[in-house]
């Protein structure tokens, strides 16, 4: 009874986000980016490129670490999490250009970089690893589509390219995860000293592993909650324990990184960044001090709390670098208008919406072959009988 | 020989002819209203901006080294040897990465546009290549706005600056601010007082970019025959281990 209103609930604000999405989206078709967004030539970049790309890209960084390490490093043992993980990654690129589609001022020329090169463009690098990347992750989860519709050559084929695959892959991610960072090197003149260093492309690739870790235990928590799977103890340790070194190694470097650069005297003053800076500092260091006890670890609740506090300091640290850090010397304030903020909402529940839907109709969790794949009432039989 | 064009705000008496040349080449309105807005846009290519008694221009810089070209993903942006940076709008995408990367302000966007492109001053590049001058040069009534071989034009400011050293702070703005402009400046004051950017002499942005993206060719090389060499590895060591499992 309650579950089932709680559902309804998430389907009403799922087709509100969309109705108040599409009617942006039309807004933004007729009336240009000006009739739907803050922005101007003094702040060019607003919350489409500072949340729906750079967070959009980070948060789908669990799947070329998964891929990473069940395929290359060989760790069997996180293969449950593997399909659901190369999915939100698929999902999530797939949001990242349609977000562009938005974003863009000629969004049918998404494809001019393939052909125009200018390979001294961070941007340029940009777009050829995430045109890649997308084909990348759309043949990685491919042989779910196979599996489902029983198609047995084209999974012959995927496993004769599978492993140059999926090292182009963990290859092409790290390129773009960093030169995400790399945008923001040539702007020394805008981004603010808290944030601007040369170690921006390092930052930006190692906070991803660590978003990418906690977005898998994030999404592990929701579908077992959604779809009633047993939640993966062993895997998710495994994973919390990964999470703990790349985010100590992160915010050490960080803090390493500030004394480097002599810029602890910037906190003392007292402006928006210096608050805004400390909470993302907060929600990077924080999340350690609950992730370093092994009964947080090893109860799910406050793993997945503990995960989340580390997809908010990610967020925060994204938005910092591209809205905050560079508001000052831009001269103007930014805040978006209700349209930027409608469309990236409308996105991020697409991205729900979608998932659902791939989870519901192909093998996203079983392993194939474990059980025999079938139609989702044929697998909500199963379930009610094995319950 | 690259083309430059020298701003000199001690003769620049506000009447903003350059700015209405500038409108009529570049195919703007320009009335009252316009000229009231002292901002570049993509209406108003070029601006005098009013700071007390003295007036400054602000237009695009035409950097020697241009952040903007640099940071284009389809090279819709190009220092051309000539002088000037022009566009091309037909391979613009509309990323505005280069509006961004700008130190100057300079690239106006086109934001009430269903399918918006980028608006700059190109120093009248077609005319250049007619052999004319600037449409903005031609309007100036006062050498305030200078157009020649940039050489020259920094030969020009000096003389200007010897000839009346107590009118003209010595430092001729553009010789080294971010990497050195096409377009240079005096005054009777430092620049950075009237508005230009501070903090920039030397300062050439594309470097720091090129930088990072390098070490790419080294990444992907080592990376992969490192990440083969894990699985080659990693794998191997399963199957030993099933097979002398099997044997046992």
């Amino acid at each position: 009874m309650t579950a089932r209103s709680l559902f309804s609930f998430w389907k009403l604000l799922f087709y509100a986000l969309c109705a108040t999405g599409l009617y942006a989206t039309y807004m933004r078709v007729t009336g240009g980016l000006g009739a739907v967004t803050n922005l101007s030539d003094d702040f060019p970049w607003g919350l489409w490129i500072g949340f729906d790309v750079l967070c959009g890209v980070g948060l789908a960084a669990g799947g070329f670490t998964l891929v990473a390490a069940v395929h290359i490093f060989n760790l069997e043992k996180y293969k449950p999490v593997l399909r659901p993980a190369v999915l939100t990654a698929f999902l999530g690129y797939l949001l990242v250009v349609l977000g562009l589609m938005f974003d863009l001022g000629q969004p049918h020329r998404i494809w001019h970089p393939l052909i125009m090169w200018n390979p001294r463009s961070v941007m340029f690098e940009v777009g050829w690893c995430v045109t890649l990347y997308t084909t990348v992750l759309f043949l990685e989860f491919s042989p779910a589509v196979f599996e489902k519709f029983r198609w047995h050559t084209p999974l012959k084929w995927f496993r004769i390219i599978s492993v140059p695959l999926m090292i182009a892959g963990v290859i092409l991610s790290t390129l773009h995860q960093s030169s995400l960072g790399s945008l923001y090197l040539l702007v020394p003149h805008k981004l603010d000293a808290l944030w601007y260093t040369p170690y921006l492309p390092l930052f930006f690739f190692t906070s991803a592993i660590a978003v990418g870790m906690a977005m898998t235990i994030f999404e592990s928590w929701h579908s077992s909650k959604a779809f009633g799977r047993q939640l993966e103890k062993p895997i998710l340790m495994g994973l919390a324990r990964v999470l703990v070194v790349v985010q100590s190694t992160y915010f050490a470097m960080r803090l390493m990184d500030l004394t480097n650069r002599h810029a602890w005297g910037l906190l003392t003053q007292s402006r928006p960044e210096t608050w805004l800076f400390l909470l993302e500092m907060t929600l990077i260091g924080l999340p350690l001090a609950f992730l370093y006890q092994e009964k947080v670890r090893t109860n799910p609740r406050a793993l997945y709390w503990s995960s989340l506090l580390v997809l908010f300091g990610f967020i925060t640290n994204r938005m910092n670098i591209s809205i905050t850090g560079i508001e000052r010397a831009s001269g103007v304030s930014y805040f978006p208008k209700w349209t930027e903020i409608a469309v990236t909402l409308f996105i991020v529940a697409l991205g729900f919406g979608l998932f659902r839907l791939a989870v519901r109709y192909l093998p996203v969790f079983e392993e194939p072959g474990v059980e025999e794949i079938g139609s989702p009432r044929a697998r909500e039989l199963r379930r009610t009988i094995a319950a | 020989m690259a083309n430059a064009i020298l701003f000199d705000s001690t003769k620049c008496i506000g009447c903003r002819a350059c700015e209405g040349a500038c409108a009529e080449k570049n195919g703007n309105p320009y009335n009252d209203a316009i000229a009231a807005k002292e901002k570049i846009s993509a209406l108003k290519l070029t601006t005098i901006q009013t700071k007390g008694e003295k007036y400054i221009r602000r237009m695009c810089m035409h950097c020697l080294e241009p952040a903007c070209a640099s940071a284009c993903p389809v090279g819709a942006l190009t220092k051309t040897a000539a002088g000037p940076v022009t566009y091309d709008p037909n391979k613009c995408i509309g990323c505005r990465y280069c509006m961004t990367a700008c130190a100057f302000g300079a690239p106006a966007y086109e934001w009430n546009a269903r399918l918006p492109l980028l608006r700059k001053c190109d120093m009248c590049s077609e005319r250049q290549k007619a052999g004319k001058p600037t449409a903005c040069t031609e309007a100036c009534p006062n050498e305030a706005t200078v157009f020649g071989d940039r050489d020259a034009m920094i030969a020009l400011a000096r003389k200007r600056m010897a000839e009346n050293p107590t009118g003209y702070h010595s430092k001729i703005y553009g010789l080294e601010e971010a990497g050195g402009t096409s377009v240079l400046m005096i005054s009777d004051v430092p620049l950075e007082t009237l508005g230009m950017p501070a903090n920039l002499a030397g300062l050439k942005l594309p470097a720091l970019t090129w930088r990072a993206l390098e070490t790419i060719p080294s990444l992907v090389s080592v990376g992969s025959v490192l990440l083969g060499g894990v699985y080659w590895i990693t794998h191997r060591r399963a199957e030993v281990e099933k097979a002398e499992g099997r044997k046992s």
